[in-house]
């Protein structure tokens, strides 16, 4: 494995090292073109939208967007469903290797993080588009940087922020008096509560961000994240991380031998009564899942006394779509007042939205506070002000890191 | 399709008697072609060589990468272990239950559950073997916490275990009925009941003549069904992905993983991982062969030692017992999906939901109907294909008197024999340069190269045993060649025809790797959806997509199954045939 990683690591240093914006598609007609005009060219088309489907709750959200584009824009949405967002990628980096330059097959990606960092610096997406949406106006891109800056990386307009995300444990409260606010506590914690504590996968990227943010806080030196890591630079930064996972990890669950593919499969570990505590990128997950029925009523959310990591997800355009125009007004109605309130609404998705809703007209706003904020939600002051994600090569050697431990 | 639209323009040109006569020829070439070139497409780039993504010398570096891969060994051990231990269980169990019960009223009983339990996709029967077993699973929930004094599940991996013995599990609920059948086709083959007869005479025992005098003749007969399960073991995925590990995960899995990466660098030992499967299955059968070699010296000795062998009753109650468990376990595994599909909330260690409800059932519908009209249109099409490709070649057998070989049942066993993963990365870079990738079309001729041996093999001996006096008479009376084969043979044979589609249509209906592959992610099918939802999903809707998986076929199953007896109820010497 070692050469692979070198090679992997080389190349993402390599290409991190400049930071000059590449765009793929500067001259696309597209991008020059009014909007009525791509909005006319929309209907019709049908943009494929590879998103992680691993999570019921976001494929319903999908399906109904496909149905509301439908209705007002006149094409269609397919969400391809995928096991791992790289699958998307890889597709795009093959079809480009085959020379397929036009009608690509992939219209849209759920991107961010080191998949983002990856086809931006290799040229592979289109755009940059996103000021070119009529609704990109409304984005806090002040309050809430994340939707600007994908893990330090500038997004410079290549991809389109659709919601937010921000770290919460979730416990039950049922089994659970006093969770652990801390990294050091959540050790003490796993020590008298043997089996029940877990994370996804760390190929998995909720188990990658398990692990940032235990790293986040044993860090002695947080500013080091935000630069690409280094051999020397990980090493220093990581190796508290390792020390307190190498004792925590015979006190997760399965002794830390096994570890569930991602955040739903946990979510049922939790629902069966076989963990105590999880991890959530969602901060209403608790209430959401109340709702459906997936976890019992008594669970409740919490957050570290020294804050949790946050970003934003994103949608980008492959440089060879064959649909852009649909996928640019699919962007475009992701950033609508009417999409944004749907998914902040925790019946359906609970993700915080992008928008700063003081610059909405009244009407607008006027859909977010109709939503009901449910009993397991912490208030905004309690969940605090998101820390940074570190640079994308930090994740990319956690994780590879951890598969080496991990591994007999 | 390039090449089978070639194919068909032949068939259907002027003179069909000369290109009937190339119908064999031009199936193989139709069907081992994109084997051998999958095949090479995939050996060079486990050789470093792949100029599209860089790779453009020859190197051995794809293979130093796999062996230093985190957990490599461990994964090696895990795939030989599971894959050897899948086969010899399914064996013994098939054995067994033959040796002890073939004269009873069981083994008739085994024979009409045997079709619709082959018909349910593997890949349905593990993830409902997985909500069995697991330690939340009902099997638990039944006995909690009364039994058990469990409140909440034990913390045991009773499935995806790194030992692999829920993987081993889920394979042979599988591949009992597959091994069963074949072994109930070549019992059917070698006169047993003959055999059985003199072996009673001469005071053997039941379980002891079955052993000494059936036996050494039918497992010849079923030799290539066992390497074709030795091979499907040591190299499946999507079972693998359900039941197998997380960490160290079986071979497949593990280059399933690097082809999905988005550092297209992992092709490379991804490449080189499947390749070493093909040489892991080659090795595996040799190894087998020569097990096969040791055992019947040593099986000569024992017939010849004369033992009569005993009463029998504890056998005949473990092969009994053997079957029964994998036949309950299976029903099991699809009853408890129909449970969770239909559950409101449920939680440990209740044993059944608090609710019922169909909320799972409305909100995936538009979902499941759209894969559900792809599966059904690829199925309908690859089991079509086969048909009609098995008709041709068995018909030009038929009018030119071609004798198969036994090479050219070993050809039409390769891509049973072969791994998947061997040959299809390779194929997936040849419909990528012919820009057919992601298309239904290729999806279906991908999905041709497993059915078709299913539909062939299955066609074949009804329709060798063909009454030729029908022909000849048809003929006598001034029926040409083809007319004879319209009005006389397919009526003849509709039952056996229809029974191979729903074969046919049960493979493709399941096939995981080859959909992925060729259908770029953007055929959904039951199958893929069902696969990927089970890596971590609300149960409740793994249990819907599993289902309706698995009733598709078992559907398409019944329908074959009564629609001859409907259509020949005014033919009396048909309609019981």
């Amino acid at each position: 494995m070692k050469p692979m990683l070198d090679r992997r690591c080389l190349l993402l240093g390599a290409l991190a090292a400049p930071a000059a914006v590449r765009a793929a598609t500067p001259d696309h007609p597209l991008l020059h073109a009014p909007w009525t005009e791509i909005v006319a060219a929309a209907r019709g088309q049908t943009v494929f939208w590879n998103a992680w489907g691993g999570d019921d709750r976001t494929n319903g959200f999908i399906a109904w967007v496909n149905d509301r584009v439908s209705e007002r824009f006149g094409f269609r949405v397919q969400h391809v469903r995928l096991r791992d967002t790289a699958e998307a990628v890889a597709r795009v980096v093959a079809e480009k290797a085959a020379g397929r330059l036009e009608g690509g097959s992939v219209d849209l990606i759920w991107i961010n993080g080191p998949n983002f960092l990856a086809m931006k610096e290799a040229g592979l997406l289109f755009g940059p588009f996103v000021d070119r949406l009529p609704n990109a106006r409304f984005i806090d891109r002040e309050g809430k940087p994340a939707t600007v800056t994908d893990f330090t990386v500038p997004v410079d307009g290549l991809a389109a922020p659709w919601r937010m995300a921000q770290i919460v444990y979730v416990y039950d409260s049922a089994r659970v008096s006093n969770p652990p606010r801390s990294i050091p506590a959540m050790l003490d914690w796993a020590r008298a509560n043997p089996g029940r504590l877990t994370h996804p996968t760390a190929r998995n990227f909720l188990g990658a961000t398990f692990l940032k943010q235990a790293l986040f806080e044993l860090t002695p030196d947080q500013s080091v994240l935000a630069a690409p890591a280094t051999d020397a630079t990980f090493d220093a930064a990581s190796a508290p991380l390792w020390a307190w996972y190498e004792a925590i990890r015979p006190y997760l669950w399965r002794r830390g031998q096994h570890f569930p593919e991602n955040g739903p499969a946990q979510r049922a570990l939790m629902n069966d009564g076989e963990i105590d505590i999880m991890i959530s990128f969602n901060p209403s997950e608790a209430s959401t899942a109340i709702a459906t029925g997936q976890l019992p009523p008594s669970v409740r959310s919490f957050v570290l006394e020294r804050g949790t990591i946050g970003n934003a997800s994103f949608v980008a355009i492959p440089f060879n779509a064959a649909h852009k125009a649909a996928a640019m007004v699919l962007a475009d109605f992701l950033l609508s007042a009417e999409a944004q309130a749907h998914a902040q609404d925790p019946r359906v998705l609970g993700s915080p939205t992008v928008l700063a809703l003081e610059r909405l007209p009244p009407e607008e706003r006027a859909r977010f506070d109709r939503l009901p904020r449910g009993s397991a939600t912490l208030s905004d002051a309690e969940l605090g002000r998101p820390l940074p994600e570190p640079h994308p090569s930090w994740m990319t050697r956690i994780v590879a890191e951890w598969e080496r431990r991990v591994s007999r | 399709m390039g090449a089978s639209g070639l194919a068909l323009r032949l068939l259907v040109a002027p003179r069909p008697g000369a290109l009937l006569r190339a119908a064999p020829t031009l199936t193989l070439v139709l069907f081992l072609g994109p084997i051998a070139a999958g095949l090479a497409g995939t050996a060079l780039p486990a050789f470093g060589f792949l100029p599209a993504i860089g790779g453009e010398r020859l190197s051995l570096a794809p293979w130093a990468a796999l062996l230093q891969a985190p957990g490599f060994a461990a994964s090696l051990q895990l795939t030989l272990t599971s894959g050897f231990a899948a086969t010899a269980l399914s064996l013994g169990i098939v054995v067994l239950f033959c040796a002890a019960c073939h004269d009873t009223a069981l083994f008739r009983l085994a024979q009409a559950t045997l079709a619709p339990m082959l018909a349910t996709p593997h890949a349905a029967i593990a993830i409902g073997f997985a909500f069995l077993a697991a330690p939340s699973g009902m099997v638990a929930r039944l006995l909690s916490p009364w039994a058990t004094g469990w409140t909440r599940p034990p913390d045991l991996a009773t499935v995806n275990d790194s030992a692999g013995i829920a993987l081993v599990a889920g394979l042979v609920l599988k591949e009992v009925p597959y091994l069963l059948l074949a072994t109930l086709t070549a019992l059917n083959q070698v006169r047993a009941p003959a055999l059985m007869r003199a072996a009673r005479s001469l005071g053997y025992s039941p379980a002891a003549g079955w052993m000494k005098a059936v036996f050494p003749v039918v497992y010849p007969q079923i030799r290539l069904p066992v390497y074709a399960v030795l091979a499907f073991s040591l190299s499946v995925v999507d079972v693998a992905i359900v039941l197998g590990p997380g960490t160290s995960p079986t071979l497949g899995v593990l280059a399933m993983r690097w082809f999905s990466d988005r550092d297209l660098a992992l092709w490379f030992p991804a490449s080189a991982a499947s390749l070493l499967l093909a040489v892991l299955v080659s090795l595996a059968i040799a190894l087998w062969r020569m097990g096969e070699a040791i055992l019947s010296r040593l099986g000569r000795r024992w017939i010849e030692a004369g033992g009569r062998g005993g009463g029998g009753g504890a056998l005949r109650l473990a092969g009994a017992g053997a079957l029964a468990a994998v036949a309950t376990l299976s029903l099991a595994a699809l009853l408890v999906l129909l449970l969770w599909s239909a559950a409101g909330p449920w939680r440990f260690p209740h044993a059944l939901p608090s609710s019922l409800t169909l909320e799972t059932w409305r909100a995936q519908a538009g979902r499941l109907a759209e894969a559900f009209r792809a599966t059904a249109t690829i199925g309908a099409l690859a089991s079509c294909g086969a048909v009609a490709l098995a008709l041709l070649c068995l018909e030009a057998e038929h009018r030119f008197g071609i004798e198969p070989s036994a090479r050219a049942l070993w050809l039409l066993y390769a891509p049973l024999l072969l791994p998947q993963l061997a040959f299809l990365f390779g194929l997936q870079v040849l419909f990528v340069r012919a820009g057919v990738d992601g298309t239904v079309a290729a999806v279906v001729w991908a999905h041709l190269l497993f059915v078709l041996p299913y539909v062939f093999l299955s066609l074949a001996d009804p329709w060798r045993a063909m009454d030729r006096r029908l022909a000849r008479s048809a003929a006598a009376l001034g029926a040409g060649p083809w007319r004879t084969f319209f009005t006389v043979k397919l009526p003849v044979m509709l039952r056996p025809i229809l029974a191979a589609s729903a074969i046919g249509f049960a493979v493709s209906a399941g096939q995981y790797l080859p959909t992925l592959f060729a259908g770029a992610g953007r055929i959904t099918t039951l199958t893929t959806e069902a696969v990927t939802l089970s890596g971590g999903s609300d149960r409740r809707v793994i249990a819907a997509w599993a289902l309706a998986q698995a009733l598709l076929p078992l559907l398409v199953y019944a329908v074959a199954t009564a629609a001859p007896p409907f259509a020949w109820r005014n033919r009396r010497g048909l309609a019981v045939a």
